[in-house]
């Protein structure tokens, strides 16, 4: 038995030195299968995946250019960018958005307009994008975060330059606001150069001056972590900051405007006539611009769209109104232009008027009629027969075409977006519009400024501003200058605008505008009230435009307080002074304000005042 | 040379071993730091886990070899029950049912299992001839099949594997002859395509990423993809410890577990690579030595077995952070951060120095 064991014992050392040895080859041979496959990886394509390594920490982000200052030409900073410590999230890292809501509600606190806001915002955002939770972070709520940032990944305080307009609804309708960028929007913009940027404008010179107010894009090469967190910058290349603007505007006059416009819907425009610049504009009701910047919730989006007095909507530059007797001094341009009438034609009124032929009696404001008028007579009294026969005498066509030059039925090119174009009918417009002929009652209306007629406040300075002129017309701004923060360089916009003119003789603008004098300053004229205690020589037009649906006899049975205030007459009234050289044209439209001299009139002599002494 | 006079040999330790091995666990600690943030109290976590096993270790190398043939079976018995329990009781971690809450401990009898099964089938071929009838390898083949299909049905296929070839590593050094050896292998590869039939979504993921890990750079492939970048940018030199980009700023994931080695490849670069397999070697070839020094059937093959073992698990880990296995959770011996197989693997060493220093000299 002993033997035997030994023996075993012997053969099976033997058979385990063996089974050793081809162990230890078989070991060698793998680990040097793993010696080659290491070479192969640290050795022969060592610089392949070096060039990966860097590629995974180091990253080229885009750095935003800060977006250029709007000022007025008197120096007053109207739109600024303010830095606010904002809470922002990734939603994509952030796991569950509204456990995450919770979270950050129980920390620091969220009221519902910034959780309505933020899951809106959620919704349309592009991928990876970070979206501001909470703005205007508190030192305090800073702090609480901080302590508990660990509990919240994909979310930080961020600080970032925020637009903010510290005039608020002074200057909206002008300078319109800046918002989030929208998918659609993203899809027009330049991916490049907008690759770091937020926002963008959405209305007025905020949008129209986008590509001026944008700058250039900068870069930085930062070497993050697998969590996208910036560990250093390696390279930096800066930012282009975008222009500054200066507008036209003048704060002093505007705010003077905004004043004596008061709580009445309506709207103000003044343009320089000799340069084009937009003095003031303003429309009432305005809101805060500052609202939309970081997106509005959704209730005060709707009180504000929803109101009845619309005050999103910019009366100034997109309000329509039949102009009433303020295309009264046009037309008798185009009377003296055709050689229609002189100076001395009597045109005689009874107090109304009507087709030969026909029995519809037009009538005229003065029921006992002017008696026999002249050109002047028929500006400075308002005559309406005048302008029946005028306009019967021209016809609609050449009345059309005359008027366009001044600017009437078309955008004016003004460098502001949302321009509306007013409605200057023709023959032909009617055919393609309505699809019928034109009626010769339609051509008499419309030598009222009533009918279809539609003018913009905005024209009606600038037709004003025209005819001031002689008929030299030029294309109104609102941005005078650019300024280049990098280089200091500057660039004049108003020199450079263009220039049209519209024809007349010189007398015969001499005749219209010394009858726009007696309008405001003459013994008979329908604004005398006006003129009174002016220090300089000053034109006008009274205007009073039917809202509509009245019939001429109910209005005549009722008297004027008992007319509904949603359908009494607008209030309108154009004015220029200095009569010789003029510097300012104002148009003022007070929506059912009732007299245009007695409403609207008030409101453009106090602009006039202003300007003349301190221009 | 007199062993009997070393003192070391009375103490039942084996130095060389010994200091390979210290060298192995520091080096390791060195990577930790460096593979965690620099997070000092995880490195000390990880020494005192090695301070534990390397006192297991010496524990176990005091128990003759007689007296842990005796436990064999007990512990085989043990475990499988374990296993088990785990079936019904289990506590789940990572999608798969590995771990048993013994209330003080949690705990995975899988590891009782890469020591118990080599220990098993040497007990069950310790008074057999050699080389073993087929009737015996069968035996030992069973012995191996219930705990791997066990450990595989959990599901961790990876553990089931090394468990079996650990005992397979027995028959193998017991002898088994070559055509047996042969006819396993050709019977392996005619099954293979059916347990591709029978392995997880997840399993087969990990198989086919091995193949085309860019086909999903951000999902199933970032894995293999980071280790690699991470191995092959260290180059010749290596970034320098604590400069490792890949692992310093979090792309390489898992770094200080199973991945640790990327992190090691890409701070010492292919030369500190070398040294570490030829550290490894050393330790694997002495084992071998002592294996083939040690005296009886069981305590050489359990001895060489468990040397194989620790071969095994350096290659799989290697193979699989250099993109050529499949990920299967292998840690890197000795150096990977955790605490149960740092443990089992030392008490190995430990059954390995018993079976060199617990020797009766010989008559004749």
């Amino acid at each position: 038995m002993s033997r035997l064991i030994l023996k075993n014992l012997r053969r099976e050392s033997q058979i385990f030195a063996h089974r050793l040895i081809v162990a230890v080859i078989f070991m060698a041979v793998l680990f040097g299968f793993l010696a080659y496959r290491l070479a192969d990886l640290q050795i022969a394509q060592h610089e392949h995946f070096t060039t990966r390594s860097k590629e995974n920490r180091v990253k080229v982000l885009p750095i935003p250019p800060p977006r250029g200052l709007i000022f007025s030409r008197d120096g007053v900073l109207l739109a600024e960018n303010i830095p606010v410590f904002s809470l922002e999230v990734v939603p994509e890292q952030a796991g569950n958005i509204d456990e995450l809501i919770v979270k950050i509600d129980s920390l620091i606190g969220l009221d519902n307009d910034e959780i309505q806001r933020f899951k809106k915002e959620v919704k349309r955002k592009r991928k990876f994008e970070k979206i501001p939770i909470k703005f205007k972070l508190s030192e305090d709520q800073i702090a609480r975060f901080s302590v508990n940032q660990y509990r919240f990944p994909g979310v930080e305080v961020a600080t970032r330059l925020v637009r903010h307009y510290p005039y608020g609804k002074d200057f909206v309708h002008m300078l319109g606001y800046v918002g989030r960028i929208n998918e659609k929007e993203e899809k027009r913009l330049d991916k490049a150069n907008y690759s770091a940027t937020t926002h963008i404008g959405k209305t007025g010179i905020e949008k129209s001056y986008e590509p001026q107010l944008h700058g250039q894009v900068g870069y930085q090469q930062v070497e993050i972590n697998a969590q996208g967190r910036i560990l250093q910058v390696l390279k930096r290349e800066p930012p282009l900051p975008g222009h500054d603007l200066y507008l036209t505007i003048d704060t002093k006059l505007q705010s003077l405007a905004a004043e004596a416009l008061g709580e009445r819907n309506g709207a103000v425009v003044a343009i320089d006539p000799n340069t084009g610049a937009v003095l003031a504009m303003v429309s009432y009701p305005a809101y805060d611009p500052n609202w939309f910047v970081n997106g509005i919730s959704a209730d005060r989006y709707q009180l504000l769209s929803q109101s009845p007095d619309r005050p999103l909507f910019n009366r100034a530059l997109q309000g329509q109104y039949p102009p009433g007797s303020t295309i009264k001094p046009f037309l008798a341009m185009a009377g003296l232009f055709f050689d229609i009438r002189d100076a001395h034609d009597q045109t005689f009124c009874p107090g109304w008027f009507s087709l030969p032929g026909g029995t519809h009696r037009y009538r005229c404001w003065k029921k006992a009629g002017h008696g026999g008028v002249d050109l002047k007579r028929s500006i400075v009294e308002s005559c309406d027969v005048y302008y029946y026969e005028l306009a019967n005498d021209l016809g609609i066509d050449r009345i059309h075409d005359y008027l366009k030059g001044f600017g009437f039925g078309k955008i004016s090119g003004v460098d502001l977006s949302g321009e509306a174009q007013g409605l200057l009918p023709s023959r032909q417009w009617k055919l393609k519009t309505r699809e019928t002929s034109w009626y010769p009652g339609e051509t008499l209306i419309t030598g009222i400024g009533q009918g279809y007629m539609l003018t913009t406040p905005f024209q009606l300075a600038s037709a004003t501003a025209t005819l001031s002129m002689y008929g030299k017309r030029v294309v109104p701004r609102l941005v005078g200058q650019t300024e280049d923060p990098a280089t200091g360089k500057s660039g004049d916009l108003l020199s450079e605008l263009p220039k049209e003119v519209v024809k007349g003789e010189e007398e015969d603008w001499q005749l219209v505008i010394q009858a726009m004098r007696d309008v405001v300053l003459g013994q008979r004229g329908t604004a005398r009230k006006l003129g009174a205690g002016a220090f300089y020589e000053f034109a006008g037009k009274t205007g009073t435009s039917q809202v509509f649906g009245l019939k001429q006899a109910e209005e005549d049975n009722m008297a004027k307080e008992d007319i509904p205030e949603h359908l009494k007459d607008h209030a309108l009234f154009i004015a220029f002074a200095p009569v010789k050289n003029p510097v300012i044209a104002v148009a003022v439209v007070i929506e059912h304000g009732g007299s245009g001299g007695r409403t609207a009139g008030p409101v453009a002599r106090k602009l006039l005042d202003y300007y003349m002494k301190n221009q | 040379m007199d062993r009997s006079k070393n003192i070391f040999f009375k103490l039942h330790i084996d130095f060389p071993l010994l200091i390979a091995l210290l060298l192995l666990c520091g080096l390791g600690l060195l990577v930790l730091y460096s593979a965690s943030d620099q997070h000092i109290d995880v490195v000390i976590r990880q020494a005192t886990r090695i301070g534990l096993g390397l006192t297991g270790m010496l524990f176990i190398a005091q128990i003759p070899m007689r007296t842990l043939l005796w436990w064999a079976p007990w512990l085989f018995g043990l475990g499988l029950l374990m296993l088990v329990a785990v079936i019904f009781m289990g506590y789940t971690g990572k999608g798969a049912q590995r771990w048993l809450d013994l209330k003080f401990i949690k705990f995975q009898p899988s590891e009782i299992m890469k020591i118990a099964v080599p220990m098993m089938v040497a007990w069950h071929l310790n008074d057999k001839p050699t080389p073993p009838s087929f009737r015996n390898v069968m035996v030992g083949l069973i012995m191996i099949a219930i705990p791997a299909g066990l450990i595989a049905e959990q599901p961790d296929l990876g553990t089931a594997i090394l468990i079996a070839a650990s005992g397979f590593y027995v028959l193998f050094l017991s002898g088994l002859r070559w055509r047996l050896i042969i006819a396993a292998g050709l019977a392996v590869m005619a099954v293979a395509p059916l347990l591709w039939y029978a392995m997880k979504d997840y399993q087969k993921q990990r198989v086919l990423t091995l193949f085309d890990p860019e086909k999903d750079p951000l999902g199933a492939g970032y894995h293999i993809i980071q280790s690699k970048i991470a191995v092959g940018s260290g180059g010749l030199f290596g970034k320098g410890w604590l400069n490792g980009t890949q692992s310093q700023l979090g792309f390489l994931p898992e770094r200080t577990t199973d991945f640790i080695f990327a992190v090691f490849c890409e701070e010492f670069g292919f030369l500190g690579v070398l040294a570490l397999i030829a550290l490894y070697t050393f330790v694997i070839l002495r084992c071998l030595y002592m294996a083939k020094e040690s005296q009886g059937t069981f305590a050489r093959l359990v001895a060489g077995s468990l040397a194989l073992t620790f071969f095994t698990y350096v290659f799989v880990n290697m193979g699989m952070v250099t993109g050529q296995l499949p990920v299967v959770g292998v840690p890197l011996p000795l150096i990977s951060y955790g605490g149960t197989s740092l443990v089992t693997m030392l008490l190995g060493f430990g059954l390995i120095m018993s079976a060199f220093t617990h020797r009766q000299l010989m008559s004749g």
